[in-house]
């Protein structure tokens, strides 16, 4: 598949890990996504805004392959680069799985499986064959300490995920995505079912998590965007409106657009 | 005094004093009441009818059951090791026809289980849409089978393939009858424990493939336990269906009492029996008769141990998402 060149963001000091180029992508019919380009910078959030239907979700859910689960649906040009590789993720030859392991994801509604508070860490371990109880042990306490949960849990690991709080629930979905060491994490917003303090506390985790890994968020809240993210890109109608530094974009947006859309004329 | 005549409203005066009575359009209507009352009161005998019968019918049991039981005494009945209620020297051993019961249902399970739970992650998934609207009207086909017909396969379509296996087989036996059983459970198993993984949300599903898991994976370690509780539901649908199942044994197992619990002998079950003696010339009244009341109170008591268990094993282990 030949690869359109990406959009420069010209941002010194950031290595790229992935790269959007020229997206398309379709429902059945409905053209979702719409010659999509933005660079996703190695250990930054990045997050992507726009009105409710604009494909930001869409977008999210091309990283990881998503879009394979069910019937119609098309990448129909263009591709997502992943960096050191420098191959195309939506390549038909490229094995969805492979992807998943190394592009984990946190969902909107926290869904911890009907399992204890261990298996549901230990989970995406177990999926890649890991059967050694005391490296399981390990790795599930440096996730759940890497989702700040560790203190709240580690007493009750046999309990089911579904009895703690929301907050906590999302916090284990983020300890579960963290235990294979992936590279890049997607959230679709993660915090759209929770209360302000839970928020908070999975605001601040984010901005912990980019020692570690890259970031793509998705979220409808504009205020989270400037909080948490380095890099937003604003999203209408399956387009991408316009990519910059997030301070740069909410404080002098180039167009017309994303000033209307930020400054709540609309959306 | 009524707490409402005296609760002043918010603004401190009695309620009944505010605005000018109650205007037309506001005054409960006396024929909107009726109605309501008429259909409260069908949908309440529609539901009571249901538990009348249930009554009735273990009122029955139990009713005619006593009698056999004035003649006969329940340690017999439990501990005896010989049915032969028609003889002159007449055994009343309940177990005889039990072991025919178990060791059919057991070879029926053994069957449908397994290949019921297979189907139903196959068509929940991993089949496409598509295939499952072909397969599963096909599916539940299998389960609108007479018995009866399926009682004439066992005997001879598939003992007489069997006994090219196994010669010493005999021409009636619980196993060919136990096998055809488990065919015809097949689609109560997949199809309710198919239901019963596809009521399992999505995210979960999502939630699994997100961390890279295969199709299998998902299916064995997400879907499949999320499910369980509807999953035991159709096992124990299925073990009720193999314990009251009559016409396939009546017609291929020999409806010999026989103690044993190996399936490769003719045997004689619970529900073969009373067919055999609700069929037969026996006088009613006579106590030969009335075992058919006590076979029956047994083969009650069973299913409703098995939904019980069903009730508790599913509190149990219900897997909450």
């Amino acid at each position: 598949m030949q690869i359109p060149v990406g959009l420069e963001a010209g941002v010194e000091g950031t290595v790229l890990k992935a790269d959007v180029r020229e997206l398309d992508f379709y429902y059945g019919a409905f053209h979702a996504l719409k010659r999509v380009s933005m660079p996703i910078h190695d250990h930054m959030v990045t997050s992507l805004i726009g009105p409710s239907g604009c494909g930001k979700s869409t977008l999210l859910r091309c990283f990881n392959r998503m879009h394979d689960l069910y019937p119609g649906n098309r990448y129909a040009g263009g591709g997502i680069v992943l960096y050191p590789d420098n191959t195309n993720l939506l390549a038909p030859e490229v094995d969805p799985i492979e992807v998943r392991m190394r592009i984990s994801m946190v969902f909107q509604k926290p869904n911890p499986f009907p399992k204890s508070i261990y298996e549901n860490v230990a989970y995406s371990l177990r999926v890649r064959g890991m059967r050694n109880k005391n490296e399981l042990d390990d790795r599930v306490e440096s996730a759940l300490k890497g989702a700040a949960l560790w203190n709240e849990v580690s007493n009750r690991l046999k309990e089911l995920g579904a009895n703690l709080s929301g907050g906590q629930q999302q916090r284990l979905c983020i300890a579960r995505a963290l235990a294979s060491d992936p590279e890049i994490i997607l959230f679709d917003e993660p915090t759209s079912a929770l209360d302000p303090i839970a928020t908070a506390s999975i605001e601040e985790l984010i901005i912990e998590l980019k020692e570690k890994v890259t970031i793509l968020i998705v979220t409808h809240n504009m205020q989270q965007a400037a909080r948490i993210s380095d890099f937003t890109a604003y999203m209408y109608l399956g387009e991408m409106v316009e990519f910059g530094v997030t301070d740069q974009l909410f404080i002098k947006p180039q167009k017309k657009a994303t000033e209307d859309y930020i400054t709540g004329r609309f959306g | 005094m009524t707490a409402s005549a005296v609760l002043p409203s918010h603004h401190g005066a009695p309620s009944t004093s505010i605005g000018n009575g109650v205007s037309d359009r506001l005054r409960k209507k006396a024929s909107r009441h009726v109605k309501e009352r008429i259909i409260e009161a069908l949908l309440f005998s529609a539901a009571a009818f249901s538990v009348f019968v249930t009554v009735a019918i273990v009122y029955v049991l139990v009713k005619e059951s006593w009698v056999f039981f004035q003649t006969v005494p329940l340690s017999d009945f439990l501990f005896d090791t010989q049915w032969t209620p028609l003889f002159d020297d007449a055994h009343y051993g309940i177990m005889v026809l039990l072991s025919g019961t178990l060791t059919s249902s057991g070879v029926a399970l053994l069957v449908a289980i397994p290949l019921g739970t297979i189907i139903a992650i196959y068509l929940s998934e991993f089949a496409g849409f598509k295939l499952r609207e072909i397969a599963k009207p096909f599916l539940e086909l299998l389960g609108g089978v007479p018995t009866i017909v399926y009682g004439y396969f066992a005997l001879t379509f598939l003992t007489p393939i069997l006994q090219k296996i196994y010669p010493d087989l005999p021409g009636f036996n619980l196993l060919s009858a136990g096998l055809v059983m488990g065919i015809m459970i097949i689609p109560y198993v997949a199809s309710l424990s198919e239901d019963a993984m596809r009521a399992v949300p999505m995210a979960l599903r999502e939630g699994s493939y997100a961390m890279g898991a295969t199709r299998l994976q998902t299916a064995l370690w997400v879907v499949t336990p999320a499910a369980t509780s509807g999953i035991a539901s159709a096992y124990i649908l299925g073990i009720s269906r193999a314990v009251g199942e009559t016409m396939i044994l009546a017609v291929a197992a020999g409806m010999q009492p026989n103690l044993t619990f190996n399936p490769t002998e003719p045997g004689a079950t619970i529900t073969s029996y009373i067919v055999q003696v609700a069929l037969g010339d026996l006088p009613h009244g006579s106590i030969g008769y009335q075992t058919i009341f006590a076979a029956g109170l047994t083969l009650l008591l069973m299913t409703l141990a098995f939904n019980l268990l069903g009730y508790w094993l599913r509190k149990r282990f219900r897997e909450v998402y």
